[in-house]
């Protein structure tokens, strides 16, 4: 068992985070079950921060982005990892008090600590969203992104929603002292990060960059924009979403590869947001009678 | 609505305003002040309202304003209207109290003419604010702003930088009652959001201070900023080492801090064998850190020759109960993360040699018109080893002009300027060095930018100079030929500080050669005005050199300017303009033929015509030699017999064939000063 004052292991972290978030009213959710770059992608987050209607989750999004995969020999960097997202909204009037508390219950002590709100504007010119924020330090790392949302998919946040975005390995490489990732302790009956995920970052790296057959992800990148098309007329702007996403990851698969020169990539990243765009858009269409009809006033 | 004005018979109080909100960035803050204290007085003024003082304040938290001895109501106006005459007809007079909003029976009549008089009775200022500070707020210019909260289920709900929490305003000791965006104004704060707990209550703009100060929050940003200053010194000097000076971290450390705690820490030795620019702009950029250097008895305190020392000082937010040993350990450990990167990319570029690197530049677009940067490259080569074979650039090795040009924007390819692009040159000069290129080469890579702002160091090192001049040139042939030229504020392609640098660069090193010709030599010689006018040169006599046109070697052109500005300072120089004023001014209005000078001549007339014929060869030497003072000499020489001319002669002489010569005259007296300036283009 762990002393009392050690600090909480990986997993505990997320119980901690779970039981602090579901404590202020967020729904708990689990994961998205697709590849994606950032738990902003979470349908959670993209799809339910556009309308007025009040929306409050919390969940872990396992989150890839392949260009950053190092073969398990960098202390620091990983294709695969967790973040920790928040999304209320609207945002909270004590929103920035909320967050901190949250920091107080992984057991950071901010008398302790030197924890600090530096401008850090968001932008995701994939999902045509952006907002107003901070990056939050503590002693001087980012520990969390936090962002008054603005926008997405091209429209305007009708209420805003406030979302949290922690990158939980350097939190916790933060919060129990470790300079390596994979000398986390993932639990504290002496499992490390190392022992559960090290060789999927061989594995993935090498096949990321080296194995990955471009000729079948350039088809699936075209299938997936054929299928987000079908289901946008379709009027299933979830499942148009969902092709977005895919559209999204098999584009960074191929970045990865090295096959899409940098004049290509804006032609790629523009087909992209034209698919996230439109889902949101789909969305929007979808269900803003309904929305105006329960918020008297309400306009997209 | 005003409450009581405490203090019983007191005319004037202060007023205090706190607009306090989610953390402010920090670059926005000194705007954010003055933009505060700007619109208040404008409201203020246009309610006839004039304070003591203004005081505003900043932190991370708050936007803070004091205004001293405010009047407690406005004047009462009393303003006379003059109306129709009484005879006018009925419209004219119904008209007339139509405007005014009075009865016929509330006029007076003086000398048959209707007068109204308007009385404004005082306003209350309190009321006057309760009005002007929610209208300011709510057009409040900042660079970026944002909706929050559940009112933004609207669109029109109040923006702010961040969300808005809470509003002081106290006129003496008395809320002055408003609500703006669902904000209540009222006399509550926050202290320190760690160091202090639960609402502060402020009597007014004597207290505010004081109060917040005994919550942990130094709500004066010069104060916070001199903490910030004098604390970063005291940290490195109490660690035998010197503060590297950087008064730009200084007010940004303070604008994201309320309560400023300079600490000092160590990071590894091992990492100063990257170069100390890299650690510099890593330690600041990333992390707003000071650096210190080890102090150096025999050189002055600042300069070359001092060497960095493996110190950072941060600035911590609290007074930490473990005195901040925590704190330094997690910066240590951050610093240590992104040096390690930095050192990485320093080693990993070094395995790959310029030469390597530069290919890659053909991949890289340029610009869509102007091809690649290798193209470009390829253009800067084939300049600078011009302008060092044709001694444009005296002393510079055609060879090594080459060989740096063609290296010279390498380093763009390399993780470290991927990572950091300012240090574009520099880092390209650590890795010609390390590759053992020529010092030369390497100094000419690193320093092929300059100079890049008005204060910049000028390169004299020849081969230097001609990779930085053929650089900027083609950049600006470049862009000009395509018709992409600057227009009004808008020069996306930095064209104007390309040409102040080609200028400089010829300036400094005296460059003889034709610079440009058409568009682009009018573009030289716009900014030459700009930029001479800084050296106290008259944009009117450089126009006076260049209208004479032709003349496209800026040495020789400023040459002549400088002589001409010493020459019109004179006492001959400004008699030599008005004669030359006079004269043009009588021949634009004449039109005549030359006729046989058949008749005597009278003595100032003659005493020109041998001046002329003396001063014109004279001139004409002078300019062959590049001489311009003594041109100027030979033109003041013309100044008594033009004076005695016009003192003496009558030009308009009756007689045609006298008229006709005289102006003739006239003429050449002109075309002489022509030979060394438009006079025409000189102002006075």
């Amino acid at each position: 068992m762990a002393e009392p004052t050690q600090s909480p292991s990986f997993q505990d972290m997320i119980l901690r985070l779970h039981a602090y978030w579901s404590a202020q009213g967020c729904l708990i959710l689990q994961p998205y079950d697709m590849r994606v770059g950032a738990g902003t992608f979470h349908t959670a987050t993209t799809l339910r921060s556009l309308g007025p209607e009040s929306w409050n989750a919390a969940y872990v999004q396992p989150s890839r982005r392949p260009t950053d995969g190092r073969y398990g020999e960098n202390p620091n960097r990983l294709q695969h990892y967790y973040q920790y997202q928040v999304i209320m909204k609207p945002s909270p009037a004590d929103f920035q008090a909320l967050y901190l508390g949250s920091l107080f219950a992984i057991g950071i002590d901010p008398l302790l600590h030197d924890i600090r709100f530096v401008e850090d504007d968001w932008e995701s010119p994939t999902l045509g969203a952006w907002g107003l924020g901070w990056e939050v330090w503590c002693d001087g790392m980012e520990v969390s992104q936090f962002t008054y949302f603005q926008q997405m998919g091209g429209f305007d946040c009708k209420p805003v929603a406030g979302e949290l975005t922690y990158g939980l390995e350097r939190l916790a490489m933060y919060i129990q002292g470790v300079d390596s990732l994979y000398d986390l302790r993932f639990n504290d009956a002496g499992v490390s990060y190392g022992d559960v995920f090290l060789e999927n970052e061989r594995q993935m790296s090498k096949w990321n960059f080296e194995v990955a057959d471009t000729d079948t992800l350039f088809k699936g990148f075209v299938a997936a924009e054929a299928e987000c098309h079908r289901a946008i007329a379709a009027e299933v702007p979830i499942a148009a979403y969902e092709q977005a996403i895919e559209a999204s990851h098999l584009f960074n698969l191929l970045q990865a590869r090295g096959v899409i020169s940098v004049q290509e990539r804006a032609s790629y990243m523009g087909r992209v947001r034209d698919l996230a765009r439109g889902s949101c858009e789909a969305y929007m269409a979808k269900f803003k009678d309904e929305w105006s009809a329960k918020f008297p006033g309400w306009t997209a | 609505m005003v409450g009581e004005i405490s203090g019983v018979d007191r005319m004037s109080a202060d007023f205090l305003l706190e607009l306090r909100s989610e953390e402010i960035p920090a670059r926005m803050q000194a705007a954010a002040r003055a933009d505060l204290e700007r619109l208040f007085r404008k409201e203020l003024e246009s309610a006839g309202l004039k304070p003591g003082s203004v005081q505003v304040w900043s932190t991370p938290r708050r936007l803070a304003l004091i205004a001293r001895d405010l009047p407690l109501a406005t004047q009462a106006v009393r303003e006379e209207l003059k109306g129709p005459r009484t005879s006018a007809p009925a419209q004219a007079l119904e008209g007339f109290l139509r405007k005014t909003g009075l009865s016929a029976d509330q006029l007076t009549e003086r000398d048959g003419v209707w007068f109204a008089v308007l009385e404004k009775p005082g306003r209350a200022t309190a009321d006057v604010l309760a009005e002007a500070i929610p209208a300011i707020i709510r057009t409040f210019p900042w660079p970026k702003s944002q909706r929050w909260g559940v009112d933004s289920r609207s669109s029109e709900s109040l923006r702010w930088v961040r969300p808005l929490s809470g509003i002081i305003a106290l006129l003496g000791g008395d809320v002055v009652p408003f609500e703006v965006g669902g904000i209540v104004a009222g006399r509550d704060t926050l202290g320190h959001r760690f160091h202090h707990h639960g609402p502060i209550t402020i009597d007014g703009a004597d207290d505010y201070a004081s109060k917040l100060h005994a919550a942990h929050v130094i709500v004066d940003h010069a104060t916070r900023e001199k903490i910030v200053r004098e604390g970063a010194h005291r940290a490195a000097s109490e660690a035998g080492l010197m503060l590297v000076e950087d008064e730009g971290l200084v007010i940004e450390n303070a604008g994201l801090t309320e309560w400023p705690v300079p600490l000092l820490g160590r990071f590894d030795e091992a990492f100063l064998t990257v170069p100390p620019e890299v650690i510099q702009l890593t330690a600041r950029v990333n992390q707003k850190y000071f650096i210190a250097t080890h102090p150096h008895p025999t050189l002055p305190l600042e300069g070359e020759g001092l060497t960095l020392a493996n110190a950072f000082i941060c600035t911590a937010n609290i007074a930490a109960t473990d005195g901040g040993a925590a704190i330094v350990a997690g910066n240590r450990k951050v610093l240590a993360a992104r040096l390690s990167d930095a050192r990485f990319f320093w080693e990993q570029d070094q395995k790959t040699p310029l030469a390597e690197q530069a290919k890659k530049l053909a991949r890289i677009t340029f610009h869509e018109k102007l091809g690649t940067l290798a193209e470009k490259v390829a253009r800067v080569a084939d300049l600078a080893e011009w302008l060092a074979r044709e001694g444009v650039v005296p002393g510079a090795d055609p060879a090594l002009a080459r060989q740096a040009a063609e290296l010279a924007k390498a380093d763009l390819v390399t993780e470290m300027v991927g990572e950091f692009p300012e240090l574009q040159g520099l880092m390209g000069g650590y890795y010609a060095r390390v590759e053992g290129l020529p010092d030369a080469v390497a100094d000419a890579i690193r320093d092929h930018y300059k100079p890049v702002g008005q204060g910049d160091d000028v390169p004299t090192a020849p081969v230097t100079v001609a990779v930085a001049l053929a650089d900027k040139l083609d950049t600006l042939r470049g862009f000009f030929a395509i018709d992409e030229k600057p227009t009004g504020s808008k020069d996306p392609f930095a064209l104007r500080r390309a040409a102040l640098g080609v200028i400089r660069l010829i300036t400094d090193n005296a460059l003889r050669f034709a610079v440009a010709e058409g568009d682009l030599l009018a573009f030289f010689a716009d900014r030459l005005k700009v930029q001479q006018r800084e050296a106290g040169v008259r944009h009117d006599l450089i126009d006076a050199v260049f209208a004479l046109g032709g003349e496209d070697d800026l040495v020789r052109l400023l040459a002549r300017v400088h002589a001409l500005q010493a020459f019109v300072g004179t006492e001959d120089g400004r008699n030599l303009l008005a004669g030359y004023k006079r004269a043009a001014n009588i021949l634009k209005k004449e039109t005549w033929d030359t006729l046989p000078p058949a008749y005597t001549p009278e003595p100032a007339e003659a005493a020109l015509t041998a001046a002329l014929a003396q001063a014109g060869p004279k001139v004409d030497t002078a300019l062959g030699q590049e001489d311009f003072i003594a041109a100027m000499a030979a033109l003041a020489s013309l100044r008594a017999p033009i004076d005695a001319f016009f003192e003496a002669v009558t030009v308009n002489d009756a007689d045609a064939k006298r008229r006709a010569n005289r102006l003739d005259l006239l003429d050449q007296f002109r075309a002489a000063v022509h030979k060394v300036a438009d006079f025409s283009r000189i102002e006075g």
